[in-house]
């Protein structure tokens, strides 16, 4: 059956709060009751209808055609189905996802994945700040699922991370996996400054040597058993992820950050 | 009724309810995932006085295991589930956890949970480190030879205990020749487990004592030393008799075993001294599984 598709008639000057259409919600809308909905747009509500043309579809594939990135909370709260953005995203992509899968084919916005406790995100491009981070006034980050992002992630990669999996093929930005406290970070490209910074357990897995705060130790090399399940998990997933056993099991090893408890972990792969 | 001109006795094979459990132990080579599973089911031939009833079912290429070393599969039997959960932890703390370099994943799925790391994560002493991957909850506890990888839950199912068959032959080396012979074939075998040493039990029992406080003592009626004083089922000739007792995961598993066992004995032909196949029960007062032998080799 053909998706639920919405198609950005033009592009918006102020942002759109999108978190209504999940295949939850929209599970008992007929397709006029969705052109009716109202959004918000800056400070004023205005029918879907008016910004979106409606094509009908099964409620659980949701496909949003839109080039924008000023379409903030696309699947927030999301407990089931899927929902494809073709096109870019804003920010607070998949806030509190709890189910499902979302998948964006362009570039997202800053806190995406933030609150999330299961589901996926599988981001095609970059990801703006705070992926999987906890937004401020929040204590905890990314608590479950598994955020892929296919390009380069910015800053507070998973800032108070408790648990759940971030993989960034490219490169991750400065403070990523900060104050972390468990789950884990793959990065298979660069990391920035800081990386580790007041993590208190957890674990980063990176290909290059990072750039960590001086309170991490030099643990040396080591076979690490899990390492060999971690890659077969991923086994099936797109693009490099699936091909991580060919790096085999030893890592160098760096425990910190020493000044919150020393228990997290980053594991460095030969390159 | 005869195969292969060995007679096979009318009776059936009574066996029980049990609660069963598969471990996978991996390690750096066979070898030393033989060891840890031949150690952790050690001294596990009896529920009556082990506690559980365990055995290595079958080696396991290094493709087929979770970390993709070489390993090994182990089967316990126990009673209850609280019985299985106590021996696991017992067993996998003190003979898998201690043994170099292995690994130890849960080899089963089912609704009911057995903890296999979820209290042995403590000898870390905080140092542990918990990782879900694809759904399931492993973890990582610091040990002198690297890291000891420990699943956090296996899983347990309704299984099959006691299913058995006697082989009555002219001499004792016959005799146990025969069984051998059962216990190497019937190993081939998925889901089943032969718990005695070596997969045969002379000491088969009867229900009950003289002494009250033994629930259990020998069965006279097929000790050939007692022929003559008590109501003997052996004939004159009849030398020595050995029991395969047989645990399986389902009740077509005990019968498959029973099947493959006794046929391999009867393949011997009735000039290798076996004189008679008979299957031991409690007039059906026992167990709710019954395996008529000439049923299951018809």
């Amino acid at each position: 059956m053909s998706p639920l598709t919405l198609t950005l008639r033009e592009a918006p000057r102020q942002r759109i709060e999108m978190s209504a259409f999940t295949p939850g919600r929209l599970a008992e809308s007929s397709a006029e009751a969705i052109r009716r909905l109202p959004l918000w747009v800056g400070n004023r509500q205005v029918p879907t209808g008016d910004l979106f043309t409606v094509d009908e579809g099964t409620r659980e594939d949701l496909v949003i055609r839109s080039d924008s990135d000023r379409l903030d909370g696309i699947g927030a709260g999301s407990t089931r189905g899927t929902i494809r953005v073709e096109g870019r995203a804003g920010a607070y992509l998949g806030r509190d996802l709890r189910g499902g899968s979302i998948r964006v084919s362009g570039d997202v916005g800053i806190f995406a994945g933030t609150g999330m406790t299961g589901g996926t995100l599988h981001i095609g491009g970059n990801a703006g700040d705070f992926l999987g981070a906890a937004i401020p006034g929040e204590r905890r980050g990314l608590r479950g699922g598994r955020i892929e992002v296919y390009g380069n992630a910015g800053d507070r990669v998973g800032d108070h991370q408790r648990r759940g999996l971030i993989l960034i093929a490219g490169d991750a930005g400065d403070y990523c996996a900060s104050r972390m406290t468990a789950g884990t970070i793959l990065v298979l490209g660069r990391t920035g400054a800081q990386t580790g910074f007041a993590m208190r357990r957890g674990t980063i897995l990176l290909t290059a040597q990072p750039r960590l705060p001086p309170t991490f130790n030099h643990n040396g090399p080591h076979a690490l058993g899990f390492l060999r399940l971690f890659a077969d998990a991923l086994a099936t997933r797109d693009g490099p992820f699936s091909r991580l056993d060919a790096r085999g099991i030893t890592v160098d090893r760096w425990l910190g950050d020493l000044a919150n408890g020393g228990q997290g972990e980053v594991l460095v792969w030969a390159p | 009724m005869r195969l292969n001109g060995i007679p096979i006795d009318d009776t059936f094979a009574e066996a029980f309810g049990m609660t069963a459990t598969r471990l996978i132990i991996t390690a750096l080579n066979p070898h030393w995932a033989r060891v840890a599973g031949e150690t952790m089911t050690g001294f596990a031939t009896s529920v009556i006085g082990c506690g559980v009833e365990a055995g290595i079912e079958s080696e396991i290429p290094q493709a087929e295991t979770p970390d993709g070393r070489p390993g090994i599969s182990v089967l316990l039997f126990a009673m209850s589930g609280s019985d299985l959960a106590k021996q696991v932890e017992r067993r996998v703390g003190q003979c898998v956890l201690t043994c170099p370099t292995t690994a130890v994943f849960s080899g089963m799925a089912s609704e009911k949970p057995v903890p296999l790391g979820k209290s042995l994560r403590f000898f870390g002493d905080g140092h542990q480190i918990s990782k879900q991957i694809g759904g399931r909850r492993f973890w990582r506890v610091p040990v002198m030879d690297g890291e000891f990888l420990c699943e956090e839950m296996t899983a347990r199912t309704s299984a099959v205990g006691g299913g058995n068959f006697l082989v009555l032959a002219r001499t004792l080396p016959g005799a146990l020749a025969a069984c051998e012979r059962a216990v190497e074939a019937i190993r081939r075998l998925p889901d089943v487990l032969l718990p005695f040493p070596g997969g045969i039990a002379r000491s088969g029992s009867k229900v009950g004592s003289k002494y009250k406080a033994l629930m259990a003592s020998t069965n006279d009626a097929y000790c050939p030393t007692l022929r003559g004083l008590v109501r003997s089922r052996l004939e004159a000739e009849t030398g020595a008799v050995l029991e395969i007792v047989i645990n399986g995961l389902t009740e077509a598993d005990v019968r498959e075993a029973t099947r493959v066992g006794v046929r391999a004995v009867c393949d011997l032909g009735p000039d290798a001294g076996v004189l008679r196949i008979s299957a031991g029960n409690y007039g059906g007062k026992l167990g709710p599984f019954h395996f008529h032998l000439r049923e299951i080799l018809t």
